[in-house]
């Protein structure tokens, strides 16, 4: 039905934002490979020139670097196994009949409006802190020693604040889905005697596939930057051991005021980004023939 | 339903999941508690659920340090504005990529989509000394441009997976009843769509409040918003939970209520096509 002048008007109607799209991403990224082949430190303005790949090796041989990058990833797996898992439970337990389901998605949702440095801040004063947070007092109260969560185990704290936060946005899509899966299917299924867990896994799982597949493109886009936490809460400590690429890279630009270096990691980021995106896209794209 | 629910199944179900909700929420609950407590007894030990003084101290004690108004007027600004820029941009994309798709309108999508994978702190620099250049640091109008850019590709999406739904069948009915493009638009289509719109809008809106990378890094005073307020009031070290409480609260609470009043509207679009 689309004739020749409507896919002409239609073309300029997508033209602004992919025009705009486009120059928002290609300036700032061409800036950055350009600092990243130059010495360019903000403390020592006298020495500038070309570095070659100089800001790449020193990023490359810094010893956090794996640690940086691996801990990225740690984030962003980490978030998405536990916001799926408890999104999926907790989907099936709201979908059960039960009283007042809309004043029990309104608490459900909550998190998901707090912005992060509150998220982080509430996180770590109100509950982690080791004498005055509510989980020091609760392991008191219980005769244990408080947990150090932040100086003993900062990934994975960092990690629970993050799925706090985005658990709202996992249980919310997986829960719209659940909702229109036709019950007679799962009736006709428990008439013929399947267990409750295979129904779980033969027909309401598959019937998720979709929305889990969504639930992990988007959280993904939105993980991989993840700073804020990181920045409120640990620092990327104590020493480096919550340190992800992000939060090197901010390090380099801001406190070490080596621009040239940062734009180097800034690259890495860039790549590391690509990588993940090109595997997501590949696997994900078959799902959501939209 | 045409299964039998008993009510002791319910009543298990109804307790089950209202621990787990009241569990997700109670960080939310605990810091809005603590906000009316005094400082003493918002650290003290065994911790008090509810303070026996309560007071609005903390509240006053932070509107008089810091110019809250000024936050919040920013947050609106910025939130709204870049939300309705951001719709005047994507509606039109997204109805021709939903209404004419051609062979790589997938692709676009998905691209587009890629834009925002580049890490935010990768390209701080480059941003930091683009603002400055161009006069845009520090303004508000430089932060609706910048959150605009970041969230239309999400925007795009989520609206393009709402006009899908829209049945092409309709318009091809009302064209045959000789509507004009004109009345098609105005009064078929529109009101089909306004209902995606609408929790794109909230959705964006919530996105652009929260935002808490280049609203703090590219403002200092002028346009700076509730999360460079927020930040502030970092590092209170114990001695001030009630007041970072009451900060808190106050730096959350007008997005918190806007949401659980346009709840059912946001969750009707929130699926991105995840519901066939």
């Amino acid at each position: 039905m689309a004739t020749q002048s409507s896919r002409a008007t239609a073309r300029l109607m997508v033209a602004p934002s992919v025009i705009l799209l486009f120059i928002w991403m290609i300036v700032p990224l061409a800036m950055t490979i350009y600092f990243s082949f130059r010495v360019y430190r903000l403390l020592s303005p006298e020495r500038n020139g070309w570095a070659g790949v100089k800001n790449y090796t020193w990023f490359y041989n810094s010893p956090d670097f794996w640690l940086g990058i691996s801990n990225t990833l740690l984030l962003v797996g980490g978030v998405l196994a536990i916001t799926i898992v408890f999104g999926v439970l907790i989907a099936l337990l709201i979908d059960q009949p039960v009283w007042g389901q809309g004043p029990l998605r309104i608490l459900v949702i909550s998190p998901f409006f707090i912005m992060p440095p509150v998220a982080a801040s509430i996180w770590e004063n109100l509950f982690m802190h080791p004498q005055n947070g509510l989980l020091a007092a609760a392991a008191r109260g219980l005769g244990t020693e408080p947990i150090l969560f932040l100086e003993a185990y900062p990934m994975s704290s960092v990690i629970f604040i993050v799925a706090w936060e985005w658990l709202p946005f996992a249980t919310l899509i997986l829960l719209t889905a659940l909702q229109s899966l036709s019950s007679e299917q799962l009736e006709a299924a428990e008439m013929d005697g399947a267990s409750a867990f295979s129904r779980f896994r033969f027909i309401t799982l598959p019937h998720l596939t979709r929305a889990i597949t969504v639930v992990i493109l988007i959280q993904t886009i939105f993980l991989l930057g993840i700073f804020g936490e990181i920045f409120t809460t640990t620092q990327g400590g104590p020493g480096s051991a919550s340190t992800t690429l992000p939060y090197m890279i901010y390090k380099q630009a801001l406190i070490a005021k080596d621009i040239g270096r940062a734009a180097a990691g800034g690259i890495i980021a860039v790549i590391l980004a690509n990588i993940v995106a090109f595997f997501l896209m590949r696997s994900m794209g078959k799902h959501l023939d939209a | 339903m045409a299964r039998t629910v008993t009510p002791q199944r319910k009543l298990f179900f109804t307790l089950a999941a209202w621990l787990v909700a009241l569990l997700i929420f109670f960080p939310v609950l605990w810091t809005i508690l603590t906000s009316f407590k005094t400082e003493a007894s918002a650290v003290a030990s065994p911790p008090e659920l509810f303070s026996a003084d309560w007071t609005l101290q903390n509240y006053s004690d932070v509107w008089a340090r810091s110019d809250y108004p000024r936050f919040f007027l920013n947050s609106v600004i910025i939130a709204v504005g870049s939300t309705l820029l951001g719709l005047l941009i994507a509606i039109p994309a997204a109805w021709s990529m939903a209404f004419v798709p051609g062979k790589k309108t997938k692709d676009l999508l998905m691209w587009m989509l890629s834009t925002k994978m580049m890490p935010s702190a990768a390209v701080l620099i480059p941003m930091y000394l683009i603002f400055q250049r161009t006069g845009l640091f520090d303004t508000r109008i430089g932060l609706v441009l910048a959150l605009m850019l970041m969230n239309l590709p999400v925007i795009i999406w989520m609206l393009y997976t709402y006009f899908k739904e829209i049945p092409s069948e309709i318009l091809e009915a009302a064209r045959m009843d000789g509507a004009s493009l004109k009345n098609e638009v105005l009064y078929i289509l529109t009101p089909m769509a306004i209902p995606g719109i609408a929790s794109t809008m909230l959705l964006n809106i919530i996105l652009a409040w929260n935002e808490a990378f280049w609203t703090i890094t590219l403002t200092t005073v002028d346009a700076a918003p509730l999360s460079a307020f927020i930040a502030s009031f970092s590092a209170p070290q114990g001695l001030f939970y009630a007041k970072l409480s009451a900060a808190s609260t106050m730096a959350i609470a007008p997005i918190l209520i806007m949401g659980w009043f346009g709840q059912k509207q946001l969750v009707r679009g929130l699926t991105f096509g995840a519901v066939k």
